[in-house]
């Protein structure tokens, strides 16, 4: 279903009311929405909404639709900070924009990238997706930085996230190449790994960009 | 360390440059390029089981089947394009300097992750011969290598070696005397990778060292050296070329490092298909288990304490301070050199002031040699020897490891554990050493912090000795020197800019060191250390002694006893401070004389020894400072470091005479 943007925001904001905030209803006085916006027109006329004496109440088609675009608008958020490193409000703003790209099947990508994040940047819900229970259901716990194993595990590099290109050269030159199996050997007081028959010891922030498919 | 070697060959190079043959020895760090370079040459560059010993170029001469040749060995580079200075110091001698043949070693364990080199200095179209060295202990590990199906696929020669136990020199020999091939089999990247490197390299005409598609390659990676060598070359073709190249890795820029190490790896994977046979299951070596122990926090800070405690304690304290200098400078200098000497002068000379410069209270021989021969020597041996144990065993880089998060708040990273432990030994050699660290703003904290806080071994052991006597002095002066290291490092990571690098290090296995290696190492350190404070311990004792005739050095005692009353010192100390700016373990050694006498009490003693270890670094020290990081840096670090020793000795006094602790 394709909605304007006028509209996924307004059922965004219902989302949080109703969902987050335990309000049985979100008012449109306070969404700053006139009755006869055309966004809720025509969130009426597709039955997602029921509109009473300007108060905004789910159907059931719409708490579904409110709950994907909230999800969409959150995991923006996430590629925005975690991947593409912008923050603050420029992040806000972007996210907004972005999230109404993340439809037909492109926010289970973006979902599995970032691997089925829990929560937005602020610590707020990210409703699981259809992608999000698949992954829990087999198991797969998917690409992880190097922090997340335990000492003794072992995992193939996935790739490497680092933002500084002469440190991914230099770990690339270790041999901490994509698709080489790595053991992580000790966590504490440093991270010690091995690749091939030699050993490695980085400290914390270099093993969060070393990402490894368990 | 190369610096220790003594670079003399350099000039005698440059004279018969075109007469002999140049091989130039390259590879990743610590693969026994530097155990080759001594093989082949009879020279002595430090060797070491750390990454990064070699800072430097050394150059040396070998005779072989009859023609002399001339062997460059470079600091380590993991990759044609350098990443840090010394990589870059390496490829510039390829740059430049046309080796007739590169000896690549590599690490025989290792072989899947070196190659790739191997394979971008074939495509770089020089003479290469591969090296594939420490093969004894692939071996132990299970690996065999197939090598004349290496040399096969290759195309260039590739030889089994295992250099530190003289494994394959012969056959290196001949290889050298043959002359490096140039490998056969050309590699051959993905088709839109030769597609580019074809579009830049067609464009090169210049008469260059390297094969143009690696050059052109180097520039895709935005090498900026190579640039500026085909601007220089090309002219007023540059521009275009330069646009050609930006175009292209603007195209590429999401992955193109990514790819190449991608496309390297699918190469080497084709090549050590049938030469590498690993074995079935990992062997756990002994060292490994070693590695373990020291690795873990909860054995390793145990056994950090057992090794500082038998080693720098017993070991240099004990030993070197304690015996031998007893034997030495009691027994050998007080006992018989010196009564003899002073007769042997006074009968010869009959001036008072020559003699007084020989053989009086500051004299030459009776001062200055005594100092030397009878106090730094021993103790200087003992703690070199104990250093190059370790390093040789591969212990620091676990140390590293375990003291990065405390070196982190203190604005270093656990690299600096290296020059900081050297510092212990002789903090001018740290000094020299701390430019391996990777920023400008770690090198001058850890120049601060070796100026400061860490005493040199000759100082240390003096004051071991001196303070063993009586545990709580030990303890209240150790305890400073833990707190004002820590207190100023926290202090200057905070107030000088910039971020707190990276760290990460390659662990070398632990080994058996051999006994061989660090006695050559030791007694090369030794001789550096020799040559550099002899002159320094003749020139105080001239000094000292224009002083004394002069009245001149009366005078300063005066000036600087209120000075020391407001330490709470009697004025005898002042000499042992004046003794202290000329070498630091001079200062320490004339407290030894003051303590023997019997003049400090246990606060006294305690004072001083807090004082002097704090205060300024010795002559030696300080030019080496200036060297390295330039006026305005050490004469900054020198003011400071005379007020926090004098601040602190101070305060320590007040604290004491307070509360009443010692």
């Amino acid at each position: 279903m394709k909605l304007t943007e006028k509209s996924e925001e307004i059922l965004e904001s219902m989302w949080i009311a109703i969902e987050e905030e335990g309000k049985g209803f979100a008012e449109l006085e306070l969404l700053k929405v006139a009755v006869d916006d055309p966004a809720v027109r025509e969130l009426t006329s597709l039955a997602l909404v029921e509109l009473k004496e300007g108060r905004l109440y789910f159907r059931p088609e719409g708490k579904e639709e409110g709950r994907t675009t909230i999800r969409r608008h959150r995991l923006a958020e996430r590629l925005m900070m975690d991947v593409l490193n912008i923050r603050g409000e420029n992040a806000e703003d972007k996210a907004c924009q972005f999230e109404h790209l993340l439809n037909e099947g492109v926010d289970t990508k973006i979902c599995t990238m970032l691997n089925h994040p829990t929560t937005c940047p602020h610590g707020k819900m990210i409703p699981a997706g259809d992608c999000c229970e698949a992954a829990r259901n087999s198991g797969d716990l998917g690409v992880v930085p190097l922090t997340e194993l335990k000492s003794g595990e072992e995992g193939e590099i996935a790739y490497l996230q680092s933002g500084d290109d002469k440190k991914m050269q230099k770990l690339m030159a270790l041999g901490v190449l994509p698709g080489n199996r790595i053991t992580l050997l000790q966590t504490f007081p440093s991270y010690i790994f091995r690749v091939g028959f030699s050993e490695f010891a980085i400290d914390t922030a270099m093993a969060r960009e070393i990402i490894v498919r368990k | 360390m190369s610096m220790l070697s003594g670079n003399n060959e350099s000039e005698e190079v440059s004279g018969v440059k075109s007469s002999r043959k140049r091989v130039a020895l390259v590879g990743n760090p610590n693969v026994g390029k530097s155990a080759l370079f001594n093989a082949l040459t009879g020279a002595y560059v430090t060797v070491s089981n750390y990454p990064g010993t070699s800072v430097e170029v050394s150059r040396g001469s070998a005779q072989i089947n009859g023609a002399n040749f001339e062997i460059i060995d470079t600091p380590g580079m993991y990759a044609l394009l350098p990443i840090t200075e010394e990589e870059r110091v390496a490829r510039e001698i390829l740059l430049t300097e046309r080796p007739d043949v590169v000896l690549h070693v590599v690490d025989g364990r290792n072989l899947e992750r070196m190659l790739p080199m191997t394979l971008q200095l074939i495509d770089a179209g020089l003479p290469v011969v591969l090296v594939v060295n420490i093969m004894d202990e692939a071996e132990r590990l299970g690996l065999s290598i197939d090598f004349h199906l290496l040399s096969q696929k290759l195309g260039v020669r590739a030889i089994s070696a295992a250099t530190a136990r003289k494994r394959g020199l012969d056959e290196i020999r001949n290889a050298i005397s043959a002359g490096g091939e140039t490998g056969r089999s050309a590699i051959t990247y993905s088709q839109t990778l030769e597609r580019d490197m074809e579009r830049v390299a067609g464009m090169l005409h210049g008469d260059y060292p390297l094969s143009k598609r690696s050059l052109a390659l180097l520039m895709l990676q935005r090498d900026d050296e190579v640039a500026a060598l085909v601007r220089l070359k090309e002219g007023d073709a540059y521009p275009a070329i330069e646009e050609v190249v930006r175009e292209i890795s603007f195209a590429r820029r999401e992955t193109f490092n990514l790819d190449l190490s991608l496309e390297w790896k699918g190469m080497v994977k084709g090549i050590i298909h049938g030469v590498l046979q690993l074995p079935d299951k990992r062997r756990v070596t002994n060292g490994e288990r070693l590695s373990m122990l020291a690795v873990r926090p909860i054995t390793g800070i145990p056994l950090l304490l057992v090794v500082l405690y038998f080693g720098l304690y017993k070991f240099v304290g004990d030993f070197g301070a304690g015996t031998l200098v007893d034997l030495l400078e009691g027994k050998l200098f007080e006992g018989l050199f010196n009564p003899w000497i002073i007769g042997v002068v006074k009968g010869l000379v009959p001036w008072w002031p020559i003699q007084e410069l020989l053989v009086g209270e500051y004299g030459i021989i009776t001062l200055g040699l005594r100092y030397a021969v009878g106090i730094i020597l021993p103790i200087v041996a003992t703690f070199f020897l104990f250093f190059s144990l370790l390093e040789d065993s591969g212990y620091f880089p676990r140390l590293a490891l375990l003291v990065d998060r405390i070196f982190k708040k203190i604005g270093l990273t656990g690299r600096a554990v290296i020059p900081m432990v050297l510092g212990f030994g002789c903090d001018t050699m740290a000094t020299m050493v701390t430019r391996t660290l990777e920023t400008v703003r770690e090198r001058v904290i850890a120049t601060l912090l070796l100026a400061l806080a860490i005493p040199c071994s000759a100082q240390l052991g003096v004051i071991l000795s001196i303070l063993s006597k009586n545990p709580a002095t030990l303890l209240v002066w150790s305890g400073c020197l833990i707190l004002i290291f820590l207190l100023i490092g926290f202090l200057a990571a905070r107030l000088m800019p910039g971020e707190t690098p990276m760290f990460y290090m390659e662990l070398p296995p632990m080994r058996m060191p051999q006994l061989s290696n660090i006695l050559t190492k030791t007694y090369t350190r030794m001789q550096w250390y020799f040559l550099e404070i002899l002159p320094l311990f003749v020139l105080a004792s001239i000094l000292l002694w224009l002083g004394k005739i002069t009245n001149f050095f009366a005078k300063l005692v005066d000036w600087l006893t209120p000075l020391m009353n407001q330490l709470g010192l009697p004025k005898e100390v002042t000499v042992a401070f004046i003794f202290g700016f000329f070498r630091r373990d001079y200062g320490a050694a004339g407290l030894y004389d003051l303590q023997t006498k019997g003049i400090l009490d246990a606060r006294q003693l305690t004072v001083a020894a807090v004082t002097l270890t704090l205060f300024i670094p010795c002559v030696a020290q300080f030019l080496i400072m200036k060297k390295e990081r330039g006026w305005a840096v050490s004469l900054g670090i020198g003011a400071f470091v005379t007020f926090m020793a004098f601040g602190s000795g101070y305060l320590l006094n007040q604290f004491l005479v307070a509360t009443r602790l010692l």
